[in-house]
């Protein structure tokens, strides 16, 4: 019975999702306002029954109820309780019902934080996400149903994918949803912009929040799918340039854009139609790995559910969705962005600069990612691109915006010159190239050119991040007093910057190196690796709740001295019969240590896998630097005060509107 | 004019992945199609002796269905393998890949036997050498032991009708 409820409240979420993609929208081009008054009660009541669905689910799930197909196929009683929880949005139809709560979230805080904006303004917002609600509610309720009943129930059911039994894969799915779902956000607001014709300084303010929220889940979500690779695959890699982690990647690259292309709309009213078309194209990609994933076009690690129908709607609803707004864009943009003006050397155009080489490492990421079906569709037979590819053609792009971002810090906006530029970077540069040096020569190693490269672009935005703080700060009458009270956009913009350099450095060292070693060992031998002596004591084996696992016992020593004891386990989970592997791992500051198990041979020897991983943690850690800048950027009381942002927009709107 | 570009953009994405839809990312072209057999010999299933070779399956066109009992997509074949050996209109080859000899003849007992003969390919070298990357895989071999098609996955009905039937009535037509 309970499942009937949930699929019932699903039903009359759509109902209410097609009131309100109606409704506001027709009271706010006709001015109606009490139709425009219907957008915030109608997208609360949606996300209420979404919610109550979803919990119908998680309650089928914890409740070990195998009648609903949904449960059968993705759980088992021998499940951990946090595990069946995690299963909900452990396949295809869980994880679309919550998308379809994330978006009703993303929604019902529109409606919540919308008193910056105008109320039509924030109708047609809400409105457009009703839209959106419309389309995956019925691609859910038509084609992919997680309520429907399996007669007769199972006795047990077929367990979650050993694969996604893993804390990281908790939360992994919500936080990547979170990110791909408040692109709608924006782009919502990009299509009001449209409509309505204009984007106000303060409206372009009031979405800022947003577009970093977005931001920070995505770099989150990708950074925890990376780590999850980097300690569940076992084979130490931590991005494979697999087309789903390229979907996800894309909308980072175009939301990264996004907010700096923002930050000069709002500041200087300029770059209107560059920005609206990021926030389009952020949400298209976003559908667009929604597509990737669903309809098994391209072959994946994360492509489940397999489904040519599945597919076709997914593509109408992309089409629809997509097509539609690159129409309003085709048929409105010509007379909504107008104003703003800038010279050729300002901090506006290196801002303009790295947003468009942002734009084009997205383009040759979805060319790497699409090429292989484009060729085949083309007739000319099967290929596969892969990260030699990627590694190369993204790295070209990268160097130049690092280049770019360190410049860009010492510029002034609307006007600079080209001769107090050189004069001011000429001291970090050498810094940079020392700095270089120094650390490619502690280093050691070989691959020394490449490395220095990729390590003096790292320290170049570092130096001139930090340099830029200095900038700030100097020759104020109380130095210190205005580097503690720094506004916290400014102070979050350069822990983003100094996280983005922390990655870059992680990506670099970890590449060139790392070193690992594929051995055979038995218990009692010992084996060397980069100065580290491991040493295999023993196996075990052991069973948990659902699987059963062997266990091997490695001591790590350094000089004899010893380090850590790890234990990488094989597993076997026993109702699907899939083996499993689980890393041993010595985290450290600048390094990993990192084994595997791999297959037993004869005579109780096994195949270990050994890495040694030099600052590899850089990566994740500077994900996390990234987030808290975001965080901080997201809080500065000048984006949300709605009193503020209301007395300049009238200033702001006459000078935008030039 | 420049508004419209990404419209532009956007409308050849989409019709590449509505191509890209109606194409089977899993099927990869196999290079050994027109070429004959790989050469082998290899235990014949259920007998304690019996060797099987290259040479035993030339002479007339048959399919050589490659199968395990460990295999779940294998049962779902099954039931059409069993019709087409009993009306005759196909002989059959297994190839027993990767398998236990005990766990394989049990597996038949239980779910019936198509086959004319077995091969037990226990290492899984003779599969390697066909380059299988997943169970099941069929092949229709001509009387010269050529490989002419090859089905990745089970044979569904409209492989079975469009393609494998056909193609096996003009082999038995050719000299």
């Amino acid at each position: 019975m309970i499942p009937e409820i949930g699929h019932f409240m699903l039903a009359l979420a759509l109902a209410v999702a097609c009131l309100q993609a109606v409704i506001p929208l027709v009271g706010a081009t006709r001015g109606y306002s009490n139709w425009v008054a219907f957008a915030s009660p109608a997208a609360r009541v949606q996300f209420l029954l979404v919610l109550a669905a979803f919990l119908t689910l998680v309650h089928a799930f914890l409740t070990n109820d195998f009648s609903v197909a949904y449960v059968a196929h993705n759980s088992n009683s021998a499940l951990p309780a946090a595990y069946r929880l995690s299963a909900v949005w452990g396949a295809h139809e869980g994880s679309l019902l919550l998308w379809i709560l994330i978006l009703c979230g993303w929604t019902f805080a529109v409606t919540v934080f919308d008193k910056g904006l105008p109320p039509k303004f924030a109708a047609i917002v809400v409105s457009v996400l009703g839209i959106v609600s419309v389309g995956f509610l019925s691609f859910l309720l038509f084609t992919s149903n997680p309520f429907d009943r399996l007669i007769p129930a199972l006795a047990d059911g077929g367990d979650l994918n050993p694969l996604l039994q893993d804390p990281g894969l908790i939360i992994h799915p919500p936080m990547l949803y979170l990110g791909y779902v408040g692109s709608s956000v924006a782009f919502a607001f990009a299509i009001a912009a449209l409509i309505q014709g204009r984007i106000t300084a303060q409206a372009a303010r009031w979405i800022r929040p947003w577009a970093i929220a977005t931001w920070i889940f995505l770099t989150l979500g990708i950074a925890l799918g990376s780590w999850w690779a980097y300690y569940e695959l076992g084979w130490g890699g931590w991005w494979f340039w697999d087309p789903v982690e390229n979907a996800s990647f894309m909308p980072w690259l175009l939301g990264t854009a996004l907010i700096h292309s923002l930050a000069v709309t709002e500041k200087r009213g300029s770059f209107k139609n560059w920005t609206v078309l990021l926030a389009l194209a952020t949400f298209a990609l976003s559908l667009l790995g929604t597509f990737l994933v669903r309809s098994g076009v391209l072959t994946s690690v994360h492509a489940f559910a397999t489904d040519p129908g599945r597919g076709v709607f997914v593509l109408a609803l992309l089409g629809g969705v997509i097509g539609g707004s690159l129409i309003l864009y085709a048929w409105r943009g010509p007379s909504t962005f107008a104003g703003g003006n800038y010279e050729p050397v300002s901090r506006e155009v290196f801002l303009l600069l790295n947003s468009a080489l942002l734009a084009v490492a997205t383009a040759t990421v979805l060319l790497g990612t699409l090429y292989p079906l484009a060729h085949e569709a083309l007739g000319l037979g099967k290929i596969s691109v892969g990260p030699p590819y990627f590694n190369v053609v993204f790295s070209a792009v990268m160097l130049p915006l690092m280049a770019f971002l360190g410049i860009g810090q010492f510029s002034r906006w609307k006007s600079d010159s080209l001769i107090r530029l050189r004069k001011n970077l000429v001291y970090p540069l050498s810094a940079t190239i020392a700095a270089a040096f120094v650390a490619v020569i502690m280093l050691g190693g070989q691959k020394t050119i490449a490395a220095g490269v990729g390590l003096g672009f790292g320290f170049w935005v570092v130096i001139t991040t930090l340099l830029g703080i200095r900038e700030r700060c100097q020759g104020r009458q109380h130095p210190w007093f205005t580097l503690f009270n720094l506004p916290r956009a400014f102070v979050g913009q350069c822990i983003a910057h100094l996280g983005f350099a922390c990655t870059v450095i992680g990506v670099v060292v970890a590449s060139f190196y790392s070193v690992d070693e594929h051995q055979r060992l038995a218990p009692g031998e010992s084996t060397e690796l980069a100065g580290y002596e491991f040493h295999f004591v023993n196996l075990r084996t052991y069973s948990g709740p659902n699987y059963r696992a062997t266990q091997g016992n490695f001591e790590l020593r350094r000089d004899g001295k010893f380090i850590a004891t790890l234990k990488p386990e094989k597993r076997l989970y026993h109702v699907r019969n899939m083996p499993m592997t689980e890393a041993g791992i010595s985290p450290g500051f600048t390094r990993d240590l990192y084994v595997s198990l791999g297959e037993p041979l004869d005579d109780g020897a096994w195949s270990v896998r050994l890495y040694f991983k030099p600052f590899v943690r850089w990566i994740w850690l500077g994900a996390i630097l990234m987030a808290c800048g975001g965080f901080i950027a997201m809080f500065d009381p000048r984006l949300r005060s709605p009193a503020v942002a209301r007395t300049e927009a009238v200033a702001d709107t006459s000078s935008a509107e030039r | 004019m420049r508004y419209v570009i990404p419209l532009g953009a956007f409308i050849v994405l989409v019709a590449f992945l509505a191509i890209g839809l109606g194409l089977d990312p899993r099927y990869v072209p196999s290079p050994l199609i027109d070429k004959p057999l790989p050469n082998f010999e290899l235990p014949e299933l259920g007998t304690r002796h019996s060797r099987i070779t290259t040479a035993d399956l030339a002479g007339k066109p048959r399919l050589l269905n490659v199968w395990a009992s460990w295999c779940v997509a294998c049962r779902v074949e099954h039931p059409l393998l069993l019709d087409l050996a009993k009306s005759g209109k196909a002989a059959i080859v297994g190839l027993n890949y990767k398998d236990a000899h005990d766990d394989a003849l049990a597996w038949l007992k239980q779910h019936g036997d198509p086959y004319e003969r077995t091969v037990f390919d226990e290492h899984g070298s003779l599969g390697l050498d066909l380059g299988v990357y997943g169970v099941p895989e069929t092949f229709v071999i001509d009387r010269h032991g050529v490989i002419r098609y090859k089905q990745v996955g089970p044979i569904t009905d409209g492989a079975l009708a469009s393609v494998i039937m056909p193609m096996l009535e003009q082999l038995a037509g050719d000299k």
